[in-house]
């Protein structure tokens, strides 16, 4: 046949046929889980990757004032906060309360002593978290007593603080964006060693891949915590290079998953029917194997991620993973493990974000799975 | 038969040695030594402690040692506990690890299995689409979210169980660790027992079995569950040398004197001698459950034979 009549047969029929991805893609729009996972994914990454710059507070600020503070909706300091705040501001200045009252966003404190009192002593009210705008009114005579007025700040805490007055969606936020992208680096190290590994495995054959197998197999009788420990004690605690070598560690699965199809596609009639036509080794490679590869990698991959979050999660709880202040999803379920008794919040709310992502994520796999499941289509 | 299992043992000894091996080299490779951390402790007086483990012979030689003395049983003193040697160790902490695994394996396997054939047997219903909600979440939420709930729904909310320790193993303290190592592999045992009955189900010796009228009981029990049971079994196997070994999370949490919680430490503060000896009861027990993983295959489904 020459190439003119195979463009007539093109042009007599138009129509093009679905490839696998568009009929994925149609397929998994069906599916109502793994679209609201995927939706819900996003708003995650967006909330972690954005939030920490849009949430008043930074993740490293500490409010003395605000230690274990429980979660609320409305503004704080609570009505019988504030007393104790000025307490706490106006004992620093080694002077009494006479007497003080609210008025509207203000308060206004009368304070006396034996001597002088120093005007400079208003600044200890700029320090407290609870006030600011602090000025001198008014002062008696002979100078030992002074009103002095500041004004409230209104501060919203909407999951509470941590133990040492840290706000916690900030905290929780910002420790998303590094577990997120903790998943993501260590997910793609694992996929690229393992696909390149279980190809070259898969595609040469013969001894090398009895070889190249026979090492993944020596690797998996190793306990997996150790493999892992080793490499913590090796990287110490610089994260990026750690989760590299996590990624470095989980690629086996991949591996073996990428040879076992390589070796199948080698032999689907398809690429004898390629061969026979003479299209070249790259060609084939990469029109037939790399797509037929894909599916399986997709699949594994999403299902890879949250498996290093909580690998990544299992790290941090054990003390081995990101170092304070910086934190992750496992520092903050780890802190909040410790106060249960006093501060549930501390657990609570880190735990809804990671397993709702955990959740998420399995829905997309699974929604993946049967989505380039050609079996079932 | 005995000839299977002797010859699967004998072919169990270079595995071991390979991972012997391995883990020797690379936790001698990590930097740091069990004697580095210890604060005011002069070159001379180190140098001193590591002649009088041996630590100061070349590498060949410490480990032909340490080959001689596993070959007789000896797991070597633990270098950061130094009252113990870490049999002596492994003896107070594996059997409670055992217990408590042993508790969560049977709960996993009872629940997780009758979750599973329920799923199965009311498919597409709404049994069904509760048991896979179930499954999903207990296979996705870790255990260490798990152990505190636990702790904070029974010990502090409705104060029913301890917080934490093992007090001589009083039942209240072991429900806590057993529940929430059960949880995950329920989840798991109901994921698989519900794709295999289905499987299982639809086989045409059931259809058969219906056919001539034996009870639904009888089809189910009988019939189905034999060939349904082997993707547990084969999950079974590793799972519970996982389970019987302890979690480091599971004891961390809970306060439990196992051994889970050595492994890690070990590893940290380079204790040379207690990582080997985790190393090589993990090797040990994950290669005896993969036998009897084998074993009970030839004696649930027939047509495997082992001669």
């Amino acid at each position: 046949m020459t190439d003119a009549a195979l463009d007539t047969v093109g042009a007599a029929e138009p129509r093009q046929g679905r490839s696998l991805w568009d009929d994925a893609w149609a397929r998994l729009r069906a599916n109502k889980a793994a679209m609201a996972s995927l939706f819900f994914l996003a708003a995650m990454a967006i909330a972690c990757i954005a939030g920490p710059w849009l949430v008043p507070h930074t993740y490293t600020t500490i409010y003395g004032d605000y230690v274990r503070t429980p979660p609320s909706l409305s503004a704080y300091p609570k009505a019988d906060m504030v007393e104790t705040a000025l307490a706490e501001a106006v004992k620093r200045m080694r002077v009494d309360i006479k007497e003080w009252r609210q008025d509207g966003d203000r308060v206004f404190v009368t304070v006396e002593s034996g001597r002088e009192v120093d005007e400079r002593n208003v600044r200890y009210l700029d320090r407290s978290d609870t006030f600011g705008d602090a000025k001198v009114e008014s002062k008696s005579d002979d100078g030992r007593t002074m009103v002095l007025s500041a004004s409230i700040k209104q501060q919203y805490f909407l999951l509470g603080t941590d133990n040492v007055g840290r706000d916690l969606l900030s905290r929780t936020l910002m420790a998303g964006r590094i577990s997120l992208a903790i998943g993501l680096l260590a997910g793609v190290t694992a996929v690229v060693i393992g696909v390149i590994y279980g190809a070259t495995a898969g595609f040469i054959g013969g001894r090398t891949d009895e070889v190249m197998m026979r090492i993944v197999d020596v690797l998996y009788s190793l306990p997996f915590i150790f493999f892992v420990i080793m490499l913590v004690v090796f990287f110490g605690r610089n994260f990026v290079l750690m989760f590299l070598a996590v990624g470095a560690v989980l690629w086996l699965d991949m591996a073996r998953i990428v040879r076992g199809q390589a070796l199948s596609i080698r032999r689907q009639e398809y690429i004898q029917a390629a061969e026979a036509l003479g299209v070249t080794r790259s060609g084939i490679l990469i029109r037939h194997v790399v797509p037929n590869l894909l599916g399986p990698v997709v699949i594994y991959m999403t299902l890879l991620v949250p498996q290093v979050i909580i690998l990544e999660s299992f790290l941090s709880f054990l003390g081995l993973g990101v170092q304070e202040p910086m934190t992750s999803w496992g520092v903050l379920i780890s802190a909040g493990a410790k106060n249960i008794g006093s501060a549930n919040w501390l657990l609570l709310f880190p735990a809804i974000f990671l397993v709702s992502t955990l959740l998420a994520l399995n829905f997309v796999g699974d929604g993946l799975r049967d989505a380039l499941d050609p079996r079932d289509r | 038969m005995v000839m299977y299992v002797l010859r699967r043992l004998l072919t169990a000894i270079p595995t071991l040695f390979v991972v012997v091996t391995l883990a020797f080299f690379l936790i001698r490779i990590a930097p740091g030594g069990p004697f580095n951390q210890e604060r005011g402790l002069s070159p001379e007086i180190r140098a001193n402690i590591e002649a009088q483990f041996g630590l100061d012979d070349p590498l060949w030689l410490q480990y032909v040692n340490y080959l001689n003395n596993l070959a007789h049983g000896n797991f070597g003193p633990s270098y950061n506990l130094p009252d113990f040697t870490v049999g002596e160790l492994f003896a107070t902490g594996l059997p409670i690890s055992v217990q408590l695994g042993a508790m969560a394996l049977t709960l996993a396997l009872l629940v997780g299995g009758m979750l599973g054939i329920v799923a199965a047997l009311k498919q597409n219903r709404w049994e069904d689409y509760a048991v896979i909600a179930t499954a999903t979440a207990g296979s996705t939420i870790p255990t260490f979210v798990i152990a505190p709930i636990i702790q904070l729904v029974f010990g502090l909310i409705w104060n029913l169980l301890p917080i934490g320790g093992w007090n001589d193993g009083a039942w209240p303290n072991k429900v806590g660790p057993v529940l929430t190592l059960a949880l995950p592999q329920i989840a798991i045992v109901a994921r698989l027992m519900r794709g295999s009955m289905i499987e299982a189900l639809r086989a045409h010796h059931i259809r058969t079995a219906r056919a001539l009228g034996l009870s639904d009981w009888s089809v189910i029990v009988k019939h189905a569950l034999r060939g349904a049971v082997l993707p547990i079994v084969s999950y079974a196997g590793p799972a519970a040398a996982a389970l019987l070994t302890g979690s480091v999370i599971v004891e961390t949490i809970f306060a439990i004197p196992g051994v889970g919680r050595y492994f890690v430490e070990a590893a940290l503060n380079r204790d040379y001698t207690l990582v080997m000896g985790t190393v090589v009861v993990i090797a040990i027990f994950t290669i005896v459950f993969n036998l009897i993983v084998d074993i009970l295959y030839a004696v649930v489904d027939p047509r495997v034979r082992y001669d």
